[in-house]
């Protein structure tokens, strides 16, 4: 399929979504079967496009953008229509579309008040499309155009769709409902990272010459040490912001307690399964093959910020009370990781770093379907309140366990190999960075997987074992049904396929990381 | 008495195994494939899954019994690998290894585990979850084996964790009780912390050395690299605080004694005789690393202390517990103690002899208690006492378990104890030094102890006066008769290795490639036996005189109190109370309440004052912004939304938009005035 090669494909991957959500939108609001069917099929779709694209990439060339298309676009600016997929964000396009499709097949029944499956469907189908579109952009402006295009579904889903429980900010009177709060603290603070972050690539574009914002050109242009010093500095710190916001790294993470615990169900597996792994994709992208020289400058520190992240974030699920909280919180120790694997600029870190990213999606986007099931099925979130669910449902319970040895890094499943190759890359990091910083980094790091096990074994301990509490046993329960199960076994199966078989991730990334470091690095 | 400093004849003929090794991939597989076939379809089996798993240790025992006679004519060495991912220089495999020292575990685990799997089908019969039971022992057995051939550091870490899981799920089985899930997370854990150790170690030795393949290791080892020297140490300690964790020794050993709140089948080849003894077949796989001159030779003063203050202190606890299975456990941890000390003193194969016998008579030991515990329903041995009529093959098995423990001529664990006793004499005198003589000295004192504490446990459950409640009765066949083959095993297991006579298992364990520089004796050491022997014996004498006397009074006599000590022992030196007030609560309690209390008051805080005063700015400086045109835009969303209009009404009242419609005004004139600056 030639035509499937030469941009068509990845177009469609992208765009299908798109188009299915202006159907839906023609749609009738009471006609709600048409409306799922039409989603289902065009997130499958694009979901069918991404394997077959999967198979259609030559491994041997991971580190070429194949499968792309570069045409003219807004020419008054130089900003061209270029796509194209390599290594690395190859696994994290079929994740974005994966997790797409399994949302759409849970919520098949499973509709957050105020019910609404159609506007909830166009916003899931339009946040598809900018998922996507971010890891197959190779411009800047269209880069950010997709980076921007999931935030206002994401925000309309929390907002509306989002938990309505009132919460009182400390320094504020009034009492406010956490959707409301979580909805704008997402949106600004996305906002006020991406704003830097479009500075820095308006500059990037007045200083390259010819001006571009093409991603393949600018690396070429910064290897070649166009944006050498404190010009260069200033729009990695910019990047950084923007970066950093979304994965996010600490001390910038704080709207992602609040977004995750808020958002409906879906909403939460996906803001957790792709819109984090933007900023780090960002950051491998973008920050390290234009700004090498800044990316060496600004690598210890991004090392400390993550390890801080990760003893932060696991400090922080400890003290959690709240089911979904936790699992919140444990994203921003988990991507911590990832983080330590990108600051070593090494291979193995890099490699780590993206094979977290997917662990790291599959497992948590895991977690927030789970505990969304339990919270609409106990209609609490509160630990204390809970336990002894291995008894009342057994299956949910079984899977409850299983993710959350997952999540800890059990080898043989897919979180271990992120994990620990970045303790193995910080060990040796590139060439010049210091190694008193990432081997100390290392063994905090390594320290840090202590208290990650920690608060998974404590929170099966209250949610999952012993002899669950009277207010519950005289219930009726009704354990996993099929649309959930329908949308978990696929996760269950590729969190076991990575974790036994890394090659899956490896055999795309690896090649392009290599020559990432290579060519940006020498090393 | 001779010592040979290295093993000469070992790595001169050695054949490659032909078939029977190119096919040892399938040992951990099998355990592995059939506990899916558990999980799966084993409750609609017959046997409710016991049958597979039962067909996967069997499987297991004669692959690496046959494996075993093969090495014992003709050593085999054998790697097989197949690459599983590459990452940038390095390679990600998965292997098996087949030579003298993986070809002992083998046939151990599924020797001892053909043993313990058949006991569980008559132990375990109707308990809540029999087929899951049956499903993670199994998979205990295939992760134990996915470690033991693991030709690399990595797959051993995956089967190290992988074991650790099994513990958990198989501690924690009747997690409807909480102290057994606070027993579970605690083994976990604690392992977890050692295992930073062992990740650490990995990582320093891998990366230096470029290859995670023990061959490669070892042989940069034995070429001298000197960037492996470099870190050797460090690397080796780290290795060595990994294994500490999973062998239970001091200051790590709390996990073991409360694992005995799994099943006891569970601690019977898991917490007694395979699984916790991987710390020591860490150890003996890396040999050469501690043995080396300018290596990570320091490490074994370390491991000798360590495992010196292990096999004391341990053992003196077992010497005030009433559950039996606690003075079982607290045995394990003084023996696997005597195995440490002895990898310590240079003594490849003492330690790992060791190992081998202690396999088989404290997973007898450990199937005796359960079988007194199924027929007495109480772990406590005042609840027993008297039961040697009752239940006359229990009490005979259990009676040679516990001499063989005890190092009585001629049961298992005379030989091998008596060989770890002469090679910390010989290290005393070839570089251990001081220290080296101290702990032969405690290791000594620790025979009387073993000796000591096994005595009053004979006594306090096969004599006196029954004082339980049940009926006890002798058990089923399908437990009894495991009894006997490890009973057998026990008795015979030391004729293995007999310096001067037989040297069997020297020869069988040195079936690797490389030389380990092993400290071994050449002829028995008669002094040292015969000291070893007489410290037993007097042991056993004491507790006869205390416990076996007045049957009449022994349960009383049981509860004397020495001033200052028992309290302590019964404490357990304070070290859980220390651990839990000291470590865990503060990190639990205050330490994460005030990390979540700067998330929402001090960063948090921050935010929020710069959202109100950001506010407030927008307000009077954009007040001029199209706030129209946004609002438009925001309202024809809001309709496409359906009924979502009034929340969005709601938002937009906010004033998200002039909030945002001024970042990006601001963004664009401070782009603007950059440009025009540089």
């Amino acid at each position: 399929m030639d035509w499937f090669e030469t941009g068509w494909g990845l177009s469609l991957i992208v765009f299908l979504p798109m188009a299915g959500a202006a159907l839906v939108l023609l749609m009738p609001r009471k006609q709600e079967r048409a409306a799922k069917f039409t989603a289902l099929a065009f997130a499958f779709a694009s979901f069918a496009g991404s394997v077959y694209a999967a198979f259609t990439f030559e491994l041997g060339s991971s580190s070429q953008f194949q499968l792309g298309t570069d045409l003219s676009w807004i020419s008054a600016i130089g900003s061209r229509f270029h796509i194209g997929i390599d290594g690395i964000s190859l696994p994290l396009l079929v994740l974005s579309t994966l997790m797409t499709l399994l949302c759409i097949i849970y919520s098949w029944n499973h509709w957050p008040e105020p019910h609404n499956p159609k506007a909830f469907l166009v916003l899931m189908l339009i946040l598809a499309t900018g998922m996507n579109g971010t890891f197959v952009a190779l411009d800047l402006v269209l880069f950010f155009i997709f980076f921007e295009l999931v935030l206002l579904p994401m925000y309309f889903m929390i907002g509306i769709w989002g938990d309505r429980t009132k919460i009182r900010l400390p320094g504020f009177k009034k009492e406010v409902e956490t959707r409301l709060y979580a909805s704008i603290k997402f949106f600004l603070f996305t906002l006020f990272g991406s704003a830097f972050m479009l500075l820095g690539f308006l500059a990037l574009y007045f200083k390259s010459d010819p001006h571009t914002f093409d991603m393949i050109a600018l690396a070429e242009a910064g290897r070649a040490g166009a944006f050498a010093g404190a010009f260069g500095g200033w729009v990695f710190a910019a990047l950084f912001l923007g970066f950093a916001v979304k994965v996010p790294m600490w001390p910038l993470h704080t709207w992602l307690p609040d977004a995750h615990t808020a958002a409906p169900t879906v909403g939460s597996v996906l803001l957790a399964a792709i819109l984090l792994k933007l900023g780090s994709y960002g950051f491998i992208r973008i920050s390290l093959p234009i700004l090498p020289e800044q990316a060496q400058q600004w690598a210890p520190a991004i090392a400390i910020l993550a390890v801080i992240a990760i003893i932060y974030g696991s400090l922080a699920c400890l003290a959690q009370t709240d089911m979904k909280r936790l699992i919140a919180f444990s994203s921003v120790g988990h991507m911590g990781f990832v983080m330590l694997g990108i600051a070593t600029l090494t291979d193995v870190g890099i490699n780590a770093a993206v094979i977290g990213m997917v662990a790291h999606g599959l497992i948590t986007g895991l977690l927030f379907f789970l505990a969304g099931s339990m919270q609409h099925r106990y209609h609490t979130r509160e630990m204390s309140r809970l336990g002894g669910n291995m008894k009342l449902m057994p299956v949910l319970g079984g899977l409850l366990g299983f993710t959350a040895m997952a999540s800890l890094g059990l080898p043989g499943l897919a979180g271990f190999w992120g994990e620990f190759m970045a303790l193995l890359g910080a060990f040796n990091p590139l060439d010049g960075l210091s190694l008193t910083v990432f081997r100390t980094a290392m063994v905090i790091g390594a320290i840090g997987t202590v208290l990650t096990a920690g608060y998974l074994l404590w929170m099966l301990q209250k949610v999952n074992l012993g002899e669950p509490k009277e207010e519950w046993t005289s219930k009726q329960w009704h354990d996993a049904d099929r649309f959930e199960l329908a949308a978990w076994i696929p996760l269950v199966i590729a969190i076991f396929a990575v974790g036994v078989f890394p090659k899956i991730i490896f055999g795309a990334t690896d090649g392009a990381v290599v020559e990432l470091i290579r060519s940006a690095f020498g090393g | 008495m001779v010592m040979l400093a290295a093993y000469s004849e070992g790595a001169a003929h050695l054949t490659d195994g032909g078939l029977l090794a190119q096919w040892a991939w399938l040992i951990p597989v099998v355990p592995l494939v059939l506990m899916f076939g558990i999980v799966f379809f084993g409750k609609r089996l017959p046997m409710k899954g016991w049958e597979l798993a039962e067909a996967a240790m069997l499987f297991v025992a004669v692959y690496g019994v046959a494996l075993l006679v093969m090495n014992a004519s003709d050593g085999i060495s054998y790697e097989g690998s197949v690459e599983i991912a590459r990452i940038g220089s390095f390679t990600l495999e998965w292997g098996w290894v087949v030579d003298g020292l993986s070809i002992m575990m083998y046939a151990v685990v599924g020797v001892v585990g053909l043993a313990v799997f058949t006991y569980a089908k008559g132990y375990m019969k109707g308990d809540v979850r029999y087929t899951w039971f049956f499903a993670a022992f199994t998979m205990f057995a295939g992760a134990m084996l996915v470690l033991v051939s693991a030709p690399n550091l990595i797959q051993l870490v995956v089967g190290w964790e992988l074991v650790g899981l099994a513990s958990y799920l198989l501690i924690a089985h009747y997690w409807e009780d909480h102290a057994n899930v606070v027993a579970g997370n605690k083994a976990f854990l604690v392992n977890k912390i050692a295992d930073v150790g062992l990740f650490i170690g990995v990582i320093i030795i891998g990366v230096t050395v470029g290859s995670f393949r023990f061959s490669d290791i070892l042989e940069a080892i034995a070429d001298g690299d000197s960037a492996l020297q470099q870190v050797a140490f460090w690397g080796g300690l780290a290795l060595f605080i990994g294994a500490m964790g999973k062998s239970a020794q001091f200051p790590f050993h709390v996990w073991l004694p409360d694992a005995m709140a799994g099943p006891t089948p569970v601690s019977s080849l898991m917490h007694a005789a395979t699984m916790v003894t991987a710390g020591v077949y860490l150890v003996g796989r890396m040999f050469p690393l501690f043995q080396t001159d300018g290596f990570a030779v320091d490490v074994k003063a370390i491991m000798m202390v360590v495992g010196a203050l292990t096999l004391f202190l341990t053992g003196l606890i077992a010497l005030v517990q009433d559950d039996i299975k606690k003075v079982l456990a607290y045995s394990t941890l003084s023996q696997l103690g005597y195995m440490v000390t002895a990898m310590g003193a240079g003594a490849y194969t003492a330690g790992l002899f060791h190992l081998f016998t202690h396999a088989f008579f404290k997973g007898l030991l450990f199937l005796c208690a359960g079988s007194v515990i199924h027929a007495v329903h109480s772990n406590n041995m005042s609840d027993m006492g008297g039961l040697r009529k009752a239940m006359p093959w229990t009490y005979r098995t259990f009676l040679i378990g516990s001499l063989a423990l005890a190092g009585i001529f001629p049961l298992a664990g005379f030989w091998s104890k008596d060989e770890i006793l002469a090679s910390i004499s010989y290290d005393s005198g070839h570089g251990g030094g001081t220290i080296a003589t101290v702990v032969l000295g405690v290791a000594i004192a620790g025979a009387f102890i073993t000796a000591f504490y096994m005595a009053r446990a004979v006594y306090l459950t096969f004599f006196g006066e029954y004082k339980g409640h049940a009926h006890p009765h002798e058990s089923p066949k399908v437990m009894t008769y495991p009894l006997i083959g490890l009973g057998v095993l026990s008795a015979v297991a030391g004729f293995a290795n007999i310096p001067g006579i037989f040297t069997g298992f020297t020869q069988w364990l040195a079936a690797r490639p490389q030389v380990m520089g092993d400290h071994h004796a050449e002829s028995i050491d008669f002094v040292l036996a015969g000291i070893g022997l007489a410290v037993a014996l007097l042991g056993i004498a004491a507790g006869t005189r205390l416990w076996k006397r007045d049957a009449a009074t022994q349960q009383a006599r049981d509860t004397f109190r020495i001033p200052v000590l028992y309290p302590v022992l019964a404490n357990k030196y304070y070290l859980d109370d220390l651990y839990a007030k000291a470590v865990v609560d503060p990190i639990k309690g205050p330490i994460a309440r005030f990390t979540n209390w700067t998330n929402t008051y001090v960063i948090d805080g921050v935010v929020n004052a710069f959202g109100a005063v950001s506010v407030f700015l927008s307000r009077i400086v954009y007040q001029g912004v199209d706030q129209r045109g946004i609002d438009l835009a925001f309202n024809a969303a809001a309709s496409a939304t359906g009924e979502a209009g009034d929340a969005v009404r709601y938002t937009t009242s906010g004033r998200i938009q002039q909030y945002a419609g001024g970042l990006f005004v601001g963004a664009v004139l401070l782009v603007v005035g950059f440009l025009i600056f540089t």
